[in-house]
């Protein structure tokens, strides 16, 4: 830590806020540093010492250009660690160094106690620079060139992994299950009864359709894998014809996919509930009157809307105090629900007081999916204006598409699942018995991009190493995408 | 040492160079760059150096909003202004826009149509001189007396002789208390060259015709000001009506007398037509004005002839006849907008 007294005594005003609040974080160490070493860090998505890559490269110069020309700054970063890094820069003022504190710590708070990133690997840091020196090393023995071309491999395939897998531990239900059925029946069998009510209870229709269940069954058995997997880049560890180095930069970087993904299943509350408490500790307690208009300059740009675009901050906080307000009013439950009187539901108050209580509740719980689909309610989308948009093909732009409450949770939710990647399965790791590899595409109404798709086969298949291929839908129709190694091929199916 | 950061840096600088290589000949026939150069800085915008992925197609995707607006209310972004390759404000669209030197994009021209780097002519090589403030002396002429210096100097005078009084610190120069400013004089061999950009304008050259000549003089530009200090420009257009090319060629006639004589300057000259020539009798004269006055001056003289549908294509007909196995000529035809590339490396291919 190095911050000055002035600034550290203030740090310890901060936190004694936040903790007196009820937050619970970890320890938190404090780093100022300049806007070149911010623009660095954030970068290397907060872990200075991680793996050499271009793409970071490509960030920097990204993140360099927007603050020269005034388009962007950092205010913050916050690593998900024990203890928490913060990293503050240099050239804000005080005021934004504050909020900034607040923010940070409530940040820390929602690592902590957030049941999404409980399995997370609090040691990151460490972590991180391990992952760096062993790709540094492989770079030392096989080559930039190599090394380079197998991580932009693995890294266009970096988001095919299962979101809910630390939570379900798929794998150990398979090897439970392979021990306990060594056979499984080879007929179907009646349930018992009396002869004379033997086709009632068990009518011919039933009996052919157990019969083919069986059968797929039995077919399932002999595929491989048994069941579609979602874990792309686990199947591809485990069955890929990959050298160690390779194999292992694979791991490294499944395991980084692992570490970040609750951050992108987390953002709308993780940015709301660290607004919702810097403005709380700031406007309560720690703001000076000299002040204010810094802090509100400040803190009405975090939570500024664009059309087309959902500020995070701003829907986190706006839907936090919403629950707030209806959990202290008691707008909520069967009786609220049903009311169809308009003002009675508008002045509705039974002072429960019960809002603090739950948004703590909300924090621990919740992720952006269930955390919209419980909480997004139609007077919410009315009170803050939002729409769904859509590109209309004819004028070439896009353009307020409807304000319908229904079909507004549903984009919302539906840009939110899978962290708004395509959710794509191995279908069959021996695809026509010939070793090829083929993936389906769950097909939810959006189609892919496919050029992109193409390019990532091509990926792919460095991996794999025989043809692949992937299901999909384009325009209406069922199509298969495939590269065999030395040309692109699609086909309807 | 260098940082981590800029180690990744210069590895993603070198692959949006290998990216603009091969990207050129889209750039160039595309015309894609042309008034996107800044000062000394072009933005390029490279869509495909994006790490694929497996991902939605976000037209098709859509999303949601907050603001005010009825059903059809635009998002911004108009569709027409940001082009094929929909940059900008788009919701969920990145295109990334690298900066690159018009030095670097010449270097890259360079290795990609190999082209040669020009000597320049031996007596062109004239030496210029410039003057730079490189020190301090203690005589000069009073405007360039060093205010600071000079009280400092005071200052020290006083303080030794015990007339500095703190409680009115008045401090008065005397002569020998004064600094002035000294320069040196630098001599720099320097190169120049003078670019003639003959055009018609007559009916005959169409809008696309136009384009073609604008894409490629600015490419010819962007290789020449990387082998040249100091470039200066001229355009000669002909005006239509009785389409003589002759008027256009005394007139550069009379710029290389009278403006830049060859003996200081490397001179380039471009003549761009669509062939068409009022009468033989003109093209003659043509001819005649080449031989004595222009191609004897020159570094290079070259005629892009561009296909047209109205224009007869006869006047490079008519120069390969007269000129064969010329030194400083070139001549060279371009179809279309593919041609460009080609023609680019014809015309500068000579090292000239």
């Amino acid at each position: 830590m190095n911050l000055s007294p002035a600034l550290s005594q203030i740090k310890d005003e901060i936190k004694g806020h936040a903790l007196s609040y009820g937050l619970d974080f970890f320890e938190t160490i404090f780093e100022m540093i300049d806007y070149a070493q911010i623009n660095e860090v954030a970068s290397y998505g907060g872990f200075p010492t991680r793996y050499p890559h271009w793409r970071f490269g490509m960030e920097y110069e990204e993140l360099s250009k927007g603050y020269a020309y005034g388009l962007q700054k950092i205010y913050e970063m916050v690593i998900n660690n024990d203890p928490c890094y913060a990293y503050l820069m240099e050239s804000n003022n005080l005021v934004d160094q504050k909020i900034v504190m607040g923010h940070v710590y409530a940040h820390c708070d929602f690592f902590k106690n957030n049941i999404y990133f409980s399995g997370t690997n609090r040691k990151m840091i460490d972590e991180m620079a391990n992952h760096g020196m062993r790709i540094r090393n492989y770079v030392e023995q096989f080559g930039e060139e190599d090394v380079e071309r197998f991580v932009d491999c693995c890294l266009s395939l970096e988001n095919l992994i299962d979101v809910h897998s630390p939570f379900l531990d798929r794998k150990r239900r398979k090897e439970d299950s392979e021990i306990t059925d060594e056979e499984s029946p080879k007929t179907v069998q009646k349930i018992r009864s009396k002869e004379y009510m033997d086709r009632f209870i068990n009518p011919e229709e039933f009996m052919e359709s157990q019969k083919r269940k069986l059968e797929e069954e039995k077919q399932r058995e002999r595929m491989f894998p048994e069941h579609p997997e979602r874990d792309i880049l686990l199947f591809l560890i485990e069955h890929a014809p990959l050298d160690k180095w390779q194999r292992n930069i694979l791991s490294l970087i499944r395991e980084e996919s692992y570490y970040f993904s609750p951050q992108a299943q987390t953002k709308i509350m993780n940015e709301g509930w660290a607004t919702y408490w810097h403005s709380k500790i700031m406007t309560e307690k720690a703001l000076k009157d000299s002040e204010l208009i810094d802090y509100a300059d400040h803190h009405s740009g975090t939570l500024a809307v664009r059309p087309g675009h959902i500020n995070p901050y701003k829907l986190g906080v706006e839907l936090f105090r919403d629950i707030e307000d209806r959990w202290n009013k008691g707008k909520f439950g069967k009786e609220y629900e049903e009311c169809d009187d308009y003002l009675a539901k508008k002045s509705w108050n039974q002072h429960l007081g019960r809002g603090r209580e739950k948004v703590f509740e909300v924090r621990r719980i919740y992720n952006d999916i269930n955390f919209i689909d419980t909480f997004l309610t139609k007077e919410f989308c009315e009170d803050h204006r939002l729409f769904t948009y859509k590109f209309n093909e004819e004028s070439k732009r896009y353009e307020i598409e409807d304000r319908d409450f229904k079909k507004i949770k549903q984009k919302l939710l539906f840009s939110l699942t899978n962290m708004g990647s395509p959710i794509i399965l191995v279908e069959d790791g021996n695809h026509g018995n010939r070793g090829e590899l083929l993936l389906h595409h769950q097909y939810e109404g959006v189609d892919l991009r496919i050029d992109y798709a193409k390019d990532t086969l091509r990926n792919l298949f460095l991996i794999w190493r025989r043809p692949v291929h992937i299901n999909t839908v384009v325009e209406g129709r069922k199509k298969r995408f495939s590269f065999t190694g030395q040309e692109h091929m699609e086909k309807d199916v | 040492m260098v940082s981590k950061i800029e180690r990744d840096h210069t590895r993603f600088r070198q692959i949006v160079r290998g990216k603009i290589k091969r990207e050129l000949k889209h750039y160039i026939t595309q015309g894609e760059l042309i008034g996107k150069k800044g000062r000394d800085l072009i933005s390029i915008p490279l869509p495909q150096i994006d790490i694929p992925r497996f991902r939605y197609e976000t037209r098709k995707m859509g999303g949601v909003g907050q603001g005010e607006g009825e059903p059809g209310t635009s998002l911004g972004g108009d569709g027409d202004a940001t082009g094929s390759s929909g940059a900008g404000e788009l919701p969920g669209e990145h295109i990334l826009e690298v900066d690159i030197s018009m030095d670097e994009l010449a270097a890259i021209l360079g290795e990609e149509l190999e082209l040669p780097r020009i000597e320049s002519r031996g007596k062109k090589n004239i030496t210029a001189q410039r003057d730079k403030y490189a020190g301090i002396r203690s005589t000069g002429p009073e405007t360039l007396r060093v205010f600071k210096r000079t009280y400092k100097e005071a200052l020290r005078r006083q303080l030794a002789q015990g007339t500095y009084d703190p409680i009115d610190p008045i401090i008065i120069p005397v002569r020998d208390d004064k600094r002035y400013r000294s320069w040196k004089t630098h001599t720099t061999p320097e190169s120049n060259a003078a670019i003639l950009y003959m055009m018609d304008v007559s009916g005959s050259m169409g809008d696309e015709q136009k384009e073609i000549v604008r894409i490629e003089s600015f490419w010819i530009d962007t290789w020449l000001r990387s082998q040249y200090k100091g470039i200066q420009i001229r355009y000669v257009t002909r005006q239509s009506g009785g389409t003589k090319i002759s008027s256009a060629y005394k007139h550069a006639s009379k710029l290389i007398r009278e403006v830049y004589p060859p003996t200081e300057w490397n001179i380039y000259a471009f003549h761009f037509s669509d062939g068409d020539n009022w009468s033989g009798g003109d093209t003659n004269e043509c001819i005649e004005i080449l031989r004595q006055e222009i191609l004897p001056h020159c570094n290079l003289f070259c005629y892009g002839q561009v296909e047209s549908p109205y224009g007869s294509g006869q006047f490079i007909k008519d120069l390969r006849e007269h000129f064969r196995d010329p030194e400083t000529l070139v001549v060279s035809e371009i179809k279309d907008k593919d041609g460009i590339y080609e023609s680019i490396k014809e015309f500068l291919g000579k090292g000239r």
